[in-house]
């Protein structure tokens, strides 16, 4: 079949995209990618860790420009960043030192000064390994903005495995990690090990982070992580419904990013957060008009 | 271990809920109390009072084994504390919600039935789960107790303090506890609302068998239905019916400067000459507030 753009016939779209391989790959890797970063999303977003996310989500630049640098595969430095930044953020208590070290709900302030620091630290470093390498990185924009053009079946194939092992680990951990995340206080009394659930979401975000960026690019995995969670757990507040209406929302917010990025000629980080934020700006249109009329 | 309706017999066997012998509590290199020695026997309400930055909380937690004792001993329905985790409720100090927190106040009592558990909860679990169905119901039965049905299917971060400390407390009664711990459960609540849930803890302790210790900086909404008191003050603390402790001689000896009790003519007791205890922040933040 020969491209011939958007045409008002769906059916025929439809198939016309998927004749090409690239972007049967790049819907399946989406897909997973989507279901990945909604769920650690949903997470995210309780636990008011989105600065955290977002700062995860960035390293993989330094990461990924510094493996380049150093010859290895970019891959391996999306991961290394990631999990390390992980444990530095991790290390800072969620809660105000000494005596009332009990009260693990604590302060998020020291925890976003050293997320601040971590990330302005990851950008300037990630910038120094660019310059280093000579100036031009070919993939500099695809690194910041992503691309989906040159996803590969093993590429799929592992980010499968790897969402499946993060998945699995997540929903091992998910009802303490709801605990821990809304009540810490009773958790810690019920025997709940609060920090380490807290180090664990870390990586796991960390890892989740380093997968989707490799599709979406390092500025915005944050748009599937923190979009439809925010925008789902404002429609509702029952936390299994909200949790099913994120992933769905991130998937559909992937497929018709790639849709109309195969479309258009505009990068499909603009898709992406277009749809993102749209259905976010809805969602909190809603609620308060729902707020208002109650 | 006793789950929910084996409860009962194991309750029968215990005739201390907790035990604390001699015991004294350091925290960083500062000793909060020593030498405390008080029980509560089972279905009984006590109160634990003092100035703030006195070190109630510690008591409640050194109970809870969240903190060592650095001597003596505390057992707790029999056992060594931190080891009857499933057969306390408890309220740590004044929780609130934030108010963007989009679940419901339902979902949070529940997490006091299996909040710990590992795994997710499936979906249709209710269905085919005699164990899940029984949780379920016990969430509604608690929630009814409390008389939280009207609110408990909103947002906990938008209901008022009251209605959260409501639900708080049914959280911390789903697995039928033997006792319930309170740390300042009444604090900033409102009037009308520290004689509600003041009066719904009495009638938990009374109709449900449970013991209540509640930590407390102000006796009187509280004083119509204490069995007894543990009054905190000056590194020790002095216990017994509230007539017996909150008088005069006994707080003057406690504080070793002259303390007054007065009783208004509504039966409120006031507490005249005390030292200045610190801020009260202090208390809220930690207790590394300044010794006295």
């Amino acid at each position: 079949m020969r491209f011939t753009g958007a045409s008002w016939n769906l059916a025929h779209d439809l198939r016309q995209m998927l004749a090409f391989p690239f972007m049967v790959h790049a819907l399946r890797a989406g897909t997973i990618a989507a279901v990945l970063a909604g769920a650690l999303g949903w997470f995210m977003v309780l636990r008011r860790q989105s600065f955290a996310g977002h700062t995860l989500a960035v390293v993989s630049f330094p990461g990924a420009a510094g493996a380049i640098l150093l010859g290895i595969s970019a891959t391996a430095g999306y991961f290394a960043a990631a999990i390390a930044a992980a444990l530095v953020i991790a290390a800072v208590p969620r809660q105000q030192g000494g005596l009332r070290g009990l009260n693990v709900g604590g302060s998020a302030s020291a925890e976003s000064a050293v997320t601040g620091t971590v990330q302005a630290f990851a950008l300037a470093s990630g910038a120094l390994f660019v310059s280093l390498y000579g100036g031009f990185l070919s993939g500099l924009t695809d690194l910041l903005f992503g691309s989906f053009l040159g996803i590969t079946a093993a590429q799929v194939t592992t980010l499968l495995a790897a969402a499946i092992a993060a998945l699995a680990v997540l929903a091992l951990i998910a009802r303490p990690l709801f605990f821990a995340s809304v009540d810490p206080d009773v958790a810690v009394a019920r025997g709940v090990r609060v920090r380490l659930l807290g180090t664990v979401f870390l990586l796991l975000l960390g890892c989740g982070a380093a997968e989707v960026s490799q599709i979406t690019g390092a500025l915005l995995v944050f748009a599937l992580l923190v979009m439809p969670a925010a925008t789902a757990q404002l429609l509702t507040a029952r936390p299994g419904v909200s949790f099913a209406a994120t992933i769905a929302l991130a998937v559909a917010t992937a497929w018709l990013g790639l849709t109309t990025e195969f479309f258009s000629a505009s990068p499909i980080g603009f898709w992406v957060t277009t749809f993102g934020f749209g259905g976010y700006a809805l969602a909190a249109l809603w609620r308060s008009a729902a707020t208002a009329l109650a | 271990m006793a789950r929910a309706p084996g409860g009962a017999a194991v309750r029968t066997a215990i005739s201390e809920v907790v035990r604390f012998d001699k015991a004294a509590a350091r925290i960083g290199g500062r000793t909060i109390w020593a030498d405390v020695s008080l029980t509560v026997q089972p279905g009984e309400f006590m109160a634990v009072l003092g100035p703030n930055g006195v070190g109630k909380s510690t008591l409640i937690k050194a109970a809870l084994g969240l903190i060592p004792l650095s001597a003596g001993s505390v057992t707790v329905l029999g056992r060594p504390a931190g080891q009857s985790g499933g057969q306390i409720g408890y309220l740590p100090q004044r929780r609130s919600f934030d108010p963007g927190l989009r679940v419901r106040g339902i979902d949070v009592v529940g997490l006091g039935g299996d909040g710990e558990r590992w795994g997710v909860p499936l979906p249709m679990a209710a269905r085919f789960s005699p164990t899940r169905r029984a949780m379920i119901d016990r969430v509604r039965e608690v929630i009814d107790l409390v008389g939280a049905s009207g609110y408990a299917h909103r947002p906990i971060g938008q209901v008022s303090g009251g209605e959260q400390q409501r639900l708080l407390i049914a959280q911390a009664l789903v697995r039928r506890p033997s006792l319930l711990m309170l740390d300042e459960p009444l604090d900033s609540l409102d009037l009308p609302n520290q004689a509600s849930v003041a009066a719904l803890l009495a009638t938990i302790c009374r109709d449900h068998d449970v013991a209540v210790m509640l930590v407390a900086h102000d006796v009187n909404p509280i004083l119509p239905y204490l069995d007894c008191v543990a009054y905190l003050a000056g590194g020790g603390a002095a216990c017994g019916t509230p007539e017996q402790v909150i008088t005069s001689r006994t707080l003057t000896a406690l504080y070793q400067t002259p303390v007054e009790v007065l009783r208004a003519s509504d039966g409120r007791l006031v507490v005249v000459g005390e030292p200045e205890a610190p801020a009260r922040h202090a208390d809220r933040h930690g207790h590394t507030a300044e010794p006295r």
